[in-house]
């Protein structure tokens, strides 16, 4: 960022101000996400109730980003990378506000699952999921305090991993719920779990083609570099 | 400082120390006091001293030029001064940042870069450590001038966990530390633990069933027919034989996992790896009916790696490449260089001629325990545990493996190792 580069130096301040609150936004999402995975897989009622409530102090950032927002674009008519830098975060914070959505919606399965106890190799199978998921949240984040948007281009290759994955867990959930009736309520509860999970990876991609935005004032390109396989399962992730 | 000492020319290192003697005392007080609550902490300690020594001394120089003959002179002169208290935080182990009171990042040293990535002066520290505790240690630690964090926990893309102490170094100046220590181990033992006991007490469970069902027969309705009793000695043997396998792929991954976050820095000669590992399993290739090509490049093919744990990786692949495909009758391993991520990588493929892998089940292979086809695994003593093993090993060397199969057609696991050894 250029701080401290404008002649009107609560300008500086004001832009300030909403890249710190998409920071907390960010911490609190990536944490929603990792708390609602983990109180699922280890049907912990009382993580999923703080997951629940944690929800509003993203609602609440996004409206005051909204509202700064609006207020500088009155006050300062800021051009170009100012401009974009606005636009910009009331973008990320609509898809940060939703990524807490997702979590609060999979922390609100939690106890609805928790009273069967599941095939260990399901959770662990969506907790891979919410890894992939996390990781590509953690690059977007990081790369938004980084500004660097080189990597940015190979987001979409691990969406494409959390496609696949997701496509598999399907797969998966669909046998168990044919095997035994039983088994539907839970299965359908981690189908859409893992659904989440999966808008979550695409909310992040989202986000990277902000940043990318932000920075250059391009759409980030369509194509991407060909140097890995297209049709390839990348595992680069730690479990 | 007094005339006298002007006169005495001190060196201007001396010179600006004194100046900044206040704040030095400050800091070495509350240094002092984080060390003896955290004895663990003391190099850090020392090391931040040393930096906010530096730091001080620059910042006094710099920002109330005292009309002294120093304060016109170069900065360049400061910034040699400053070097060693910088490579010492360099040489630490244990991440170290500072950030001044509008949270932006001053200074990272070099382990604080390899853990976390990028941290470059000037950029904001609660975009970087965005979890909520570490806003409000951060927080705190400017209002109150410390603050420590019992547990920071990151989880992608590697499991960490540290202990965090914050300090004000120097509140005038407005200056504050974050030092990280390490509580990885503690931690990755616990959850070894109980990773162990869920994956061995499930897995172990099917075998030992079996085995006491057998030794029950044997005492009871088998216990006067011979043919039966050495057919079930035979079946009991090998499952016993399995569990060992079992447990030494557990304890194999347990230590994998043990390692601390640290990247392997030796360099070593893929090729060499690569080979040695085909002739040391040539036997296996020899029984399964298979013949092995192998096409490797000329030149240097080094990437930093672990020998050992290399060696492990591309056994793995390949004795899996010979007993799952074995239909195919042949293995075709190869070294190349390409890009990866935009970066010089080394990519070594293991390709066979099997009957491949569905393509639903590729994601899955490298997770614990996922089997393909569980009775072709049983059949050739697969634990389940290899990929995990493998994926683990790649994870520590910031590589990838890249899967392609097609049912009918066969395999090719590529292992890709980046080049250079720095962190992106």
């Amino acid at each position: 960022m250029n701080r401290g580069s404008h002649m009107v130096r609560a300008f500086d301040e004001d832009l300030r101000f909403l890249s710190s609150k998409i920071a907390t936004m960010g911490g609190h999402a990536e944490r929603m996400v990792s708390d609602a995975v983990r109180a699922l897989v280890n049907s912990d009622a009382g993580l999923a109730e703080s997951v629940i409530a944690a929800d509003a102090v993203l609602d609440d950032a996004e409206r005051d980003i909204d509202d700064k927002a609006v207020l500088i674009i009155a006050r300062r008519q800021p051009m170009a990378q100012d401009l974009r830098e606005i636009i910009g975060a009331i973008r990320i914070s609509a898809d940060l506000e939703r990524v807490g959505d997702l979590g609060k919606n999979i922390a609100k399965r939690a106890s609805a699952v928790a009273d069967k106890s599941q095939p260990v190799r399901l959770y662990r199978g969506l907790e891979a999921l919410a890894d992939l998921a996390l990781a590509q949240l953690k690059e977007v984040l990081d790369a938004y305090a980084s500004r660097s948007v080189d990597r940015l281009v190979y987001v979409r290759d691990r969406d494409e991993q959390i496609d696949v994955m997701y496509t598999s867990m399907f797969r998966e959930l669909l046998t168990y719920m044919m095997e035994d009736p039983r088994n539907i309520t839970a299965c359908t509860h981690l189908l859409f779990c893992a659904k989440n999970i999966e808008r979550i990876g695409d909310h992040a991609t989202n986000i990277a083609e902000t940043i990318f935005y932000i920075s250059t004032g391009k759409q980030m390109p369509l194509e991407r570099p060909k140097d890995d396989e297209a049709n390839a399962v990348i595992v680069d992730q730690p479990e | 400082m007094n005339d006298n000492a002007g006169n005495r020319q001190p060196s201007r290192w001396t010179q600006k120390l004194s100046e900044a003697r206040q704040t030095l005392v400050a800091v070495f007080l509350v240094l002092a006091v984080m060390v003896v609550l955290e004895p663990r902490l003391l190099a850090a300690a020392i090391a931040g001293f040393l930096l906010v020594a530096g730091v001080a001394a620059l910042a006094r120089s710099s920002r109330w030029p005292t009309g002294k003959n120093q304060g016109l002179q170069g900065t360049s002169a400061d910034t040699k001064e400053l070097l060693p208290a910088r490579l010492l935080a360099d040489a630490l182990d244990d991440p170290m940042v500072i950030f001044d009171r509008e949270m932006d990042i001053v200074f990272a040293n070099k382990a604080a870069i390899l853990a976390f990535g990028e941290l470059t002066p000037g950029m904001a520290l609660p975009l970087k450590f965005r979890a909520p505790e570490m806003v409000e240690l951060v927080a705190r630690v400017i209002r109150d001038g410390r603050a420590s964090l019992q547990e920071y926990h990151e989880r992608v893309p590697i499991e960490r966990w540290y202990q965090v102490s914050a300090a004000a170094v120097d509140r005038a100046g407005g200056l504050f530390l974050l030092a990280f220590s390490d509580r990885g181990e503690l931690r990755r033992i616990e959850k070894m633990r109980s990773d162990f006991i869920a994956n061995a007490s499930h897995e172990l469970r099917t075998p030992l069933a079996s085995i006491s069902g057998f030794i029950e027969t044997l005492g009871g309705p088998a216990r006067n027919d011979p043919a039966a009793q050495k057919k079930f000695l035979v079946i009991m043997k090998a499952q016993t034989d399995r569990m060992a396998r079992l447990i030494d792929d557990l304890l194999s991954l347990s230590r994998l996992e043990m390692k601390p976050y640290s990247r392997p820095d030796k360099l070593v000669d893929i090729r060499d790896i690569v080979s040695g590992v085909v002739r040391s399993l040539e036997n296996l290739a020899t029984e399964q009916g298979i013949s092995v090509e192998e096409h490797y490049p000329d030149g240097r093919l080094e990437v930093p790696g672990d020998r050992d744990e290399l060696i492990q990786v591309f056994e793995n692949l390949l004795s899996n490449a010979y007993k799952y495909a074995q239909s195919g009758k042949r293995v075709v391993v190869s070294i190349e260089r390409r890009k990866s991520d935009g970066a010089d990588a080394i990519a070594v493929s293991i390709q066979d001629f099997g009957q491949g892998i569905p393509r639903e089940h590729i994601p899955r292979i490298t997770e614990r325990f996922y089997r393909v086809d569980v009775e072709t695994s049983r059949v050739q003593k697969g634990t389940g545990l290899g990929l995990s093993i493998v994926k683990h090993i790649l994870t520590r060397h910031r590589g990838k493996l890249l899967v392609e199969s097609e049912v009918g057609k066969g395999s090719t696991f590529t292992v890709v190792l980046p080049e250079r050894g720095d962190l992106t």
